[in-house]
């Protein structure tokens, strides 16, 4: 009995007739896309010496007597990002509870669901500037944008945790006869905290990168700084703060790292 | 049928009175069809039955786990099936129950999983901060005693064995000082010495304290060895119910179907001579 030794997998695009069809609408695809954008190589070829104008006017980066503004910025931006993080946090509970299938009724979890999609739909940016029409510029509307976002964000990841967890300690505890804020406390809460803190620390590393990037819109923040630098051509002050953002960013990450293997 | 007045001490009301109990599933399945049981005197009773036979849902339809269709549910009197939130909180309390994976709340410590027996008495705001009245703890420590874990208050339940594990469950069943305990398939996560000595500690504990007690179980040899009385459900229908001898092949038959018990017998024969 012989056997063959010739077998291919199986492509995953089909048959190579679809295979064919499939590339010929890339290929088309890219044509047109790289056509539409009309894409102006005398602008470009024109920007390369400008943005070694910036790179050069940026060496040294120096803050000379801006300490203050780029002081100011930094705890702005570093407040925010505590504070929001705190805020999302407490409000990211009751809406986590509230979008667990195994908790909520059904009619609660729909609409904290929804909240929640509707939450997340938008940047962090877009938000920002709805707050900063409404409550003006500065770091408060910041706070309030990274709220808000971290609380949708924290709510989903909670829900999520809710879900997974083991539903015997739940049955247990609910049969000693323990209300239901007694049984989120001894049978839910344990079993999700570690990961919760975890990803609260996630969070609070990210809510520092998005407080840089808020201040652009006019949220307050090292952000606000760093805008009104490039505007005012302050290129050498713009690569100070720029160098400082990157420090945060690393200390954030490193923090976050550190933290999270403390708590097992 | 005695009229029995509703609340404890009524004179002639059983201990539990379960009647008409029926339990259909919202996926159509009948788990309980016109299930009853008197229990009048504190005795270990085991609930035996295949897989997917009711047993299950016919302990969790007593203290409401399981929400029952139709039936009367009745504790000392006290009608189950029609409280409210509230009085429904205030019954569970008064039922201990023990579980099959023991249920313990893995990242916390021995003690407070024992604690948690007294949530229903003790409020929210204590309970956080794991405040709880001084002769609460100090029947913990009494509980943990008894049951063998005298050296491991501060542990955690998840660095436990399952023998140990299961200890804890009865340790803080026993907490709610139940007037009934409900007991789900204690042993079937257990190897079959544990599973002895865990089935001798509940029947010990339920005499000691006079505190009637049903389990489910799957081990008919066990069963045998430890109840006082022995029901059985076949497809929802309570099939058998009387004492351990009464359990004869035929009745083993109606219960499980056709096959050959004599070699289960001799298994259990022997089981009981070691023990």
């Amino acid at each position: 009995m012989t056997y063959p030794s010739d077998w291919r997998a199986p492509s995953m695009l089909g048959s190579p007739g679809r295979r064919m069809a499939l590339l010929a609408v890339l290929a088309a695809y890219l044509v047109w896309a790289i056509g539409s954008l009309e894409i102006d190589w005398d602008r470009m070829v024109r920007g390369l010496p400008r943005a070694l104008d910036i790179f050069s006017r940026m060496m040294p980066p120096d803050v000379g007597d801006r300490w203050p503004l780029l002081w100011r910025g930094m705890i702005e931006s570093i407040q925010m990002a505590i504070g929001s993080t705190l805020i999302g946090m407490a409000l990211a509970i009751p809406l986590g509870l509230a979008a667990s299938r195994n908790l909520a009724p059904r009619p609660i979890y729909l609409f904290a669901r929804g909240l929640i999609v509707v939450g997340r739909t938008f940047h962090e940016v877009l938000i920002a500037i709805f707050f900063v029409k409404l409550f003006g510029f500065g770091p408060v509307a910041g706070l309030i944008t990274l709220a808000f976002a971290s609380a949708t964000f924290l709510g989903k990841m909670l829900a999520e945790d809710i879900e997974n967890i083991q539903p015997g300690p739940v049955e247990a505890i609910r049969s000693t006869g323990a209300s239901f804020l007694q049984i989120v406390a001894h049978a839910v809460a344990p079993q999700v905290i570690v990961k919760t803190l975890g990803v609260l620390i996630y969070r609070l590393d990210a809510n520092l990168r998005h407080s840089t990037v808020v201040g652009i819109v006019g949220a307050g923040g090292i952000g606000a700084t760093l805008s009104s630098s490039f505007s005012r051509y302050d290129y050498d002050f713009a690569a100070a703060i720029l160098l400082t953002i990157a420090a945060l960013v690393a200390f954030g990450e490193w923090f976050s790292d550190w933290a999270r293997r403390q708590i097992r | 049928m005695s009229s029995t007045t509703s609340g404890r001490g009524a004179t002639a009301a059983a201990i539990l009175e379960v009647r008409d109990l029926d339990k259909t599933y919202p996926t159509g399945q009948r788990a309980l069809i016109q299930a009853h049981l008197t229990v009048d005197a504190p005795q270990v009773i085991a609930i035996i039955g295949s897989s997917g036979a009711g047993k299950s849902t016919f302990i969790r339809c007593i203290n409401r786990l399981v929400e029952p269709s139709r039936g009367s549910v009745r504790l000392h009197g006290l009608e189950l099936t029609q409280l409210d939130r509230r009085g429904l909180r205030d019954a569970r309390r008064r039922i201990g129950m023990i579980f099959q994976e023991f249920n313990l709340v893995q990242r916390l410590t021995v003690m407070q999983n024992v604690l948690c027996g007294r949530l229903g008495t003790v409020g929210l705001w204590q309970t956080l901060r794991w405040r709880f009245p001084p002769e609460d703890i100090r029947s913990a420590f009494e509980l943990l005693d008894r049951v063998g874990l005298s050296g491991y208050p501060n542990q955690r339940a998840d660095a436990l064995s399952g023998g140990q594990r299961q200890r804890v469950g009865i340790a803080r069943a026993l907490m709610q000082q139940p007037e009934l305990l409900l007991v789900d398939e204690p042993t079937a996560s257990l190897d079959p010495k544990t599973s002895r000595q865990i089935m001798r500690l509940i029947r010990e504990l339920a005499v000691e304290r006079s505190t009637p007690a049903l389990v489910n179980i799957h081990d008919v040899a066990l069963a045998r060895a430890f109840a006082d009385r022995i029901i059985a459900f076949k497809a929802g229908e309570l099939v058998f119910d009387g004492a351990p001898a009464d359990l004869t092949d035929d009745a083993l038959t109606l219960i499980y179907g056709a096959e050959d018990w004599t070699l289960g017998q001799r298994s259990a024969g022997a089981e009981e001579g070691e023990a």
